[in-house]
């Protein structure tokens, strides 16, 4: 290790304790260190939403943050996010009712992004536009985003969208 | 690719990080990360020491104020997003953040980062162009306040020092009357814009334009401040007027999208924004 630097933090709720090379992201951090590998890794450079979790609740690109900065805050990834039991969120069980997957390897980031955005509505019905332009940084090879957007109008839509 | 290797540091307070930067050999300055660490990821920055802003209060503060809203260097977009008084003091600062990245990236973002970068491609400083937004610059020597016309010197290239950071900027606030409107144009919502457009006008009472300032993003290396003062006195913006305004202009090009598009795009941009603006005002002065 060439930087080795202590950190203390929470991770889905648990505190952490490591000491982490300055150089490495938060992604590599929760997959190599903490075995979390639910984050996936794609462009590594903040464009394809594939690492996006949830720093104090507000999203974040995994790879565009070092380990070191985490420390003192609370992280929140994909294996936060279902009950302890099982149980899937209901964002997991709507991507799932709708096919807003195929491979998967998306689909973290998105989950991540519907969260923050369920947050940020505060109970206001939200339009289709407003709903694709939310999920405008979590890049999808698979499913054409449709069953996406529709598990997300499903949950936070306004019933007089737009249909496409 | 992951970073290289260099050594951190994480000073809580600004005089620290300034003898920090002065000190050390090859050093840079972390804000929120969000260019620079695809920067180190893909190696095209590999500095030795990397001096992290983040845990310096003083740097993150939002105020209104006498002449606008200051913003501190380490002021994340997204809570300037989200203030509703920035949105009242200095509608074209808001309108601007709305197209910086994605909501992942403004969580993180900072106003003093995304300025100091200088990205053609990015929005900040179109909009600080078009406003000639004070920048505030600290360093072991003392601070100065810069003009952002004197701080953009060209691509990702402004005038600081290598032991210099920028403390803060104040963005004037929009006179009474004013209307605003930040253009752009990409491929996709929230991408780096290719070409973009800020401009603000104020209105006279009889409603012909008293003042007006327009900057464009993406067609030189710095944002571009163009002079349309001879829109002073006119009701309307004629029609064909952008294409006027950048007869002759040098313009950057690249193989996706070379000089001759660019300056079509801003051409139009440049209507629909002094439209788009002028509306406004109008409705905001109810004449």
């Amino acid at each position: 290790m060439f930087d080795p630097r202590p950190i203390k933090l929470t991770v889905n709720g648990r505190a952490i304790e490591a000491v982490v090379d300055s150089r490495m992201n938060l992604a590599d951090f929760l997959r190599r260190d903490l075995k979390l590998t639910g984050t996936h890794l794609g462009c590594e450079h903040g464009v394809c939403g594939a690492c996006t979790i949830l720093v104090d609740g507000a999203s974040a690109r995994g790879c565009l943050m070092l380990a070191v900065q985490a420390d003192g805050h609370a992280i929140t990834t994909i294996e936060g996010v279902a009950s302890a039991d099982g149980t899937l969120h209901r964002v997991q069980e709507a991507l799932s009712r709708h096919h807003g997957l195929q491979c998967g390897y998306c689909t973290p980031g998105v989950v991540m992004t519907l969260l923050e955005l369920d947050q940020d509505r505060e109970g206001r019905a939200l339009s289709e536009d407003e709903i694709r332009e939310a999920l405008s940084g979590n890049l999808c090879r698979c499913t054409g985003y449709q069953g996406i957007v529709d598990a997300a109008m499903e949950l936070f839509g306004s019933q007089h969208s737009s249909q496409t | 690719m992951k970073a290289p290797a260099f050594t951190y540091h994480a000073p809580t307070q600004l005089k620290d990080a300034l003898q920090l930067l002065a000190d050390l050999p090859n050093a840079r300055v972390l804000a929120g990360g969000q260019s620079l660490m695809p920067m180190l990821n893909l190696r095209v920055a590999g500095p030795d020491h990397l001096i992290d802003l983040g845990h310096i209060e003083e740097l993150k503060a939002l105020q209104s104020v006498e002449g606008g809203v200051l913003t501190g260097s380490m002021c994340t977009q997204r809570r300037v997003e989200r203030s509703p008084e920035v949105g009242e003091i200095c509608p074209l600062l808001r309108d601007a953040i709305r197209h910086v990245g994605h909501q992942q990236t403004r969580n993180r973002g900072t106003i003093g980062g995304s300025v100091s970068h200088l990205d053609p491609g990015a929005e900040l400083p179109v909009a600080a162009a078009a406003l000639n937004a004070t920048i505030t610059i600290a360093s072991l020597r003392g601070e100065r306040i810069v003009p952002f016309s004197d701080f953009a010197q060209g691509y990702l290239t402004s005038c600081l020092e290598p032991d210099e950071i920028v403390k803060q900027i104040l963005w004037p606030k929009a006179p009474k009357g004013a209307g605003t409107a930040f253009l752009e144009f990409n491929r996709r919502p929230a991408d780096f814009a290719v070409v973009s457009v800020a401009t603000q006008i104020v209105l006279e009472d009889d409603g012909t334009i008293a003042q007006s300032s327009l900057a464009l993003g993406g067609v030189q290396g710095a944002p571009l401040v163009l002079d349309i003062s001879g829109l002073s006195g006119a009701r309307t913006v004629h029609e064909g007027f952008g294409e006027d305004l950048l007869r002759g202009l040098d313009c950057d090009g690249d193989e996706l999208y070379p000089a001759e598009f660019r300056l079509e795009i801003a051409s139009v941009l440049i209507g629909r924004a002094l439209s788009k603006a002028l509306a406004q005002a109008r409705s905001v002065a109810h004449v």
